[in-house]
């Protein structure tokens, strides 16, 4: 299912503690001070033993939770897998609409979450379909059902235009509109779950960082810009 | 607002775990030998029970629901045995595996509903791997020709494919109501199969379920019988592909019963109108998007969507959705807010000033779900508005570790002074302090769960950089109705030692990065008398830990523990000295050659079944 970030365990620990840049409170005892910079795989929890960590521990939490002072540059923790426990159904519909506000500085929540949520669909399985190949779902407005194309079969834009105009005439033929091929513009989820159009970085950078295809009707494609 | 709950396991009955007793079996150990078609049997070893004694008790039997009771009852002697086995409705299997099929459908020949829970709940965290097990395929092989009367099923995290599915219409011709929470392996196929062939279905439920990925979606919505239906519930915002809405429009068009309906976020307001003008009566409403269908010309405006809910507003009690929301449509819902006794925005990123105009509302509230970006000031306003509130659960934006959290122990003491009747709380966050926690555990005696996450690991107290001890200590000792907990924060030995002294009614206590040594577990098993499910994820404990439980085991449902520091060794000993208790181990990397004897993740239950014979290569059953 989900990629799961490992546990080193044991033993290894020894050798790292040898190796580690630490940044322990004067007077802590080397063996058992927190290291800082622990590498991903290693298990914060495992490394404690009783009483100096608490100590030790929590005095840096202590700053860390006043933010006063920064014992060191801010070091992302190590994410472990299942903390905090939040479904991973949950989880998915809220990744992305959280890393975009986090960018994006006193954002309007409202335009955060319109324009970056996913919608809450198969949990991190398919959250974690770049692993498997190049498959990407292609949506289109008004259609019942959707597409999967292989990107690693289009080497360029065109190529990929047209097939997609193939795939899905035959709803656009339904449409009391004319089946004009300009009607619609092409748009794509990328990897921070921003909505954006098809074209304007090169086709490799562009098929790297598909997630997803819809397909839009132009006359939406105009307020892309104001979601 | 789910009924067959998620976290919490309470409502509704046949979810519960009041309901569960021991899984289908009483008391775990020996077993009576079964005693179908006891009256008029005869087989000379003793006399004949009275028939009119019989009857009678079979009739009063018929008013004991909980199985709990009914496991009971059935301990009194030979024949109340046999008129239980013959007069129970309902099968409550709280581990799939801790008893076979063909046991359970051999003593009980009555069954009208089957409640089957798979996985432990530490699968929704991704910490059970893959393929474990929990497959629904022998239950339903052995419940299909064993209750052909069979009318409701619900399953809880188990794997249930297309084609078990299609077994069910088959098997059941008097099937009415299906409910599949945090299950995985089918898709829209199966879902067809079910509308089409139940044909008095009354619910179908679908909460939470993990979809694949499709090649071909099947539109299920049109394969519900052309004439008017029974439906009372349909559930599927967890279903969140495309579907065809013309024929959603008319099927609860022609569904006078419903009253629960929940969509899935392709419903747009518009369409949205259009479902609730079909159902004025309903009672539940998932609101799907909340969001104008794009590019539309024929946008809804506000007032016209409150028009909609005011004409719900008689009988609307529970409110959930917004899937992606557009918070400009809010204000719609003012109409139904004092009526509604549920509301769900867990999915709703809205902020607190978007939030607290319509929590300012919502006065009879009693159960509310909110993420996070509700913010101190918001929950400031539930407790200031919602002094009914039985039940808060406040999730995270953002969950990670290092997130900012927007709530904190301010807004916890808010809701401790406003909301004095809480009798369930699940709270997320990254600052909280011992005098909130013990304030809560003051003025809310009612508390029935409590479930903390400070999210950030081995988080002291903001304030006193103390560790947690106090604030939970308080809450067992003040709560004497507690039934759950889940702790979290910096905590040592000391407040497992209060939680072995005062939680004497706790079944579910879930530990992760805490305590100090194995004297944690062993106050937990030594003074938690009504334990049942103990879930322990990277803390400090060794075989010594486990091994001080080894006496209270049997009556314990499961116990997991994760990424702690087990050895086989330690397992084998337990595994060896209770027979009746399956021991399985796994490793997170089972390539690793490392470290052989560790174990990183352990599983035991009790089981009558014996060791699972479906177990895949990464799990070891010792």
């Amino acid at each position: 299912m989900e990629a799961a970030v490992g546990y080193v365990s044991g033993d290894a620990d020894s050798l790292l503690m040898a190796t580690e840049l630490r940044l322990g409170l004067p007077g802590t005892d080397d063996q058992k001070s927190k290291t800082m910079f622990s590498p991903p795989a290693t298990p914060r929890g495992k490394k404690r033993t009783a009483d100096a960590f608490e100590d030790s521990a929590a005095a840096e939490e202590a700053h860390k939770a006043d933010d006063d002072v920064e014992v060191a540059p801010p070091v992302a923790k190590a994410q472990v897998v299942g903390w905090p426990p939040v479904r991973s159904y949950r989880k998915s519909c809220f990744q992305a609409a959280a890393a975009a506000s986090k960018s994006k500085a006193n954002k309007k929540a409202e335009d955060a979450t319109s324009s970056n949520k996913t919608t809450p669909s198969a949990a991190a399985p398919a959250a974690a379909n770049a692993n498997g190949g190049s498959f990407v779902k292609v949506s289109m407005d008004g259609a019942p059902y959707l597409r999967k194309i292989d990107m690693r079969m289009y080497k360029g834009y065109r190529e990929l235009r047209e097939a997609l105009e193939a795939m899905f005439v035959c709803f656009s033929g339904a449409d009391t509109a004319a089946s004009n091929p300009s009607e619609y513009a092409i748009t794509y989820e990328d990897k921070d779950g921003d909505l954006m159009l098809v074209g304007d970085v090169p086709f490799d950078m562009f098929s790297g960082t598909c997630k997803k295809l819809r397909i839009i009707k132009r006359s939406e494609a105009t307020g892309l810009g104001s979601k | 607002m789910r009924d067959a709950a998620d976290d919490s396991d309470s409502p509704p009955s046949h979810m519960s775990e009041d309901s569960d007793g021991s899984g289908a079996g009483a008391g775990g150990d020996t077993w009576a030998p079964d005693l179908r078609g006891a009256n008029g049997g005869n087989n000379g070893r003793w006399a004949p029970p009275d028939q009119v004694l019989e009857n009678v008790l079979e009739s009063v039997l018929e008013f004991l629901t909980a199985a709990r009771d009914r496991n009971a009852a059935s301990l009194v002697c030979r024949s109340w045995y046999a008129a239980e086995a013959q007069t129970r409705r309902e099968l409550f299997i709280g581990n799939c595996y801790a008893v076979s099929p063909a046991r359970a459908v051999q003593r009980f020949a009555g069954v009208r509903a089957v409640v089957l829970k798979g996985k432990p709940r530490f699968a929704d965290f991704s910490l059970v791997p893959n393929g474990w097990g929990a497959r629904v395929s022998p239950w339903v092989d052995a419940l299909g020709p064993a209750y052909p009367r069979l009318q409701r099923i619900c399953l809880k995290r188990m794997t249930v494919s297309d084609d078990e599915l299609a077994l069910i219409p088959r098997s059941f011709p008097l099937f009415r109501e299906l409910s599949l929470v945090c299950c995985d392996g089918f898709t829209t196929r199966g879902l067809a199969v079910i509308a089409e062939g139940c044909r008095h279905l009354r619910v179908l439920d679908l909460t939470e379920d993990y979809f694949h990925e499709e090649t071909e979606v099947v539109d299920w919505i049109s394969k519900f019988p052309e004439c008017n239906t029974s439906l009372e519930s349909l559930v599927f915002d967890c279903v969140s592909v495309p579907f065809n809405f013309e024929a959603l429009e008319a099927l609860v068009a022609r569904s006078p019963a419903l009253r629960r309906l929940r969509v899935n976020d392709h419903v747009s307001i518009e369409q949205l109108r259009r479902l609730m003008a079909r159902a004025p009566h309903l009672t539940h409403l998932g609101t799907g998007s909340f969001r104008s269908e794009p590019g539309s010309s024929g946008a809804s405006s506000v007032s016209d969507l409150a028009t909609s809910f005011a004409a719900a507003a008689k009988s609307l009690v529970c409110l959930s959705g917004f899937l992606d929301v557009n918070a400009e449509y809010l204000p719609a819902i003012y109409p139904v807010c004092a009526n509604l006794t549920s509301l769900n925005f867990s999915f709703a990123s809205l902020t607190s000033e978007e939030l607290i105009p319509v929590i300012n509302h919502c006065v009879n509230l009693r159960v509310f779900w909110v993420l996070d970006t509700v913010g101190d000031e918001g929950l400031r306003a539930v407790a200031e508005t919602c002094s009914d509130l039985r039940e808060l659960r406040v999730f995270p934006l953002d969950a990670t570790e290092d997130s900012e959290g927007s709530v904190s122990d301010v807004g916890l003491q808010a809701i401790s002074e406003g909301c004095r009747k809480l009798e369930s709380i699940l709270y997320f966050c990254q600052r909280m302090t011992n005098v909130a926690v013990i304030a809560m555990s003051e003025n809310c005696p009612d508390l029935v769960v409590f479930r903390l996450c400070i999210m950030g690991r081995h988080r002291p107290d903001r304030v006193t950089a103390e560790p947690m001890d106090e604030g939970f200590g308080a809450i067992v000792k003040n709560c004497k109705k507690l039934t759950r907990l889940s702790v979290s924060g910096l905590l040592t030995d000391k407040a497992f030692a209060y939680i072995g002294k005062y939680g004497k009614l706790i079944k579910t206590l879930s530990v992760a990065f805490a305590g100090n040594s194995d004297m944690s577990l062993q106050h937990v098993f030594e003074g938690c008398t009504k334990l049942q499910k103990l879930e322990v994820r990277d803390s400090p404990f060794g075989d010594k830990g486990l091994l001080s439980g080894m006496n209270y085991f049997y009556n314990m449902r499961f116990f997991w523990m994760n990424s702690c520091r087990l050895t086989v060794k330690g397992c084998g000993d337990v595994a060896q000295q209770m027979p009746n208790l399956v021991v399985e181990v796994m490793k997170d990397h089972p390539d690793d050659e490392g470290e052989v004897d560790t174990v990183d993740k352990l599983y035991l239950y009790r089981s009558l079944a014996g060791p699972r014979t479906d177990a895949p290569e990464f799990v070891n059953i010792l």
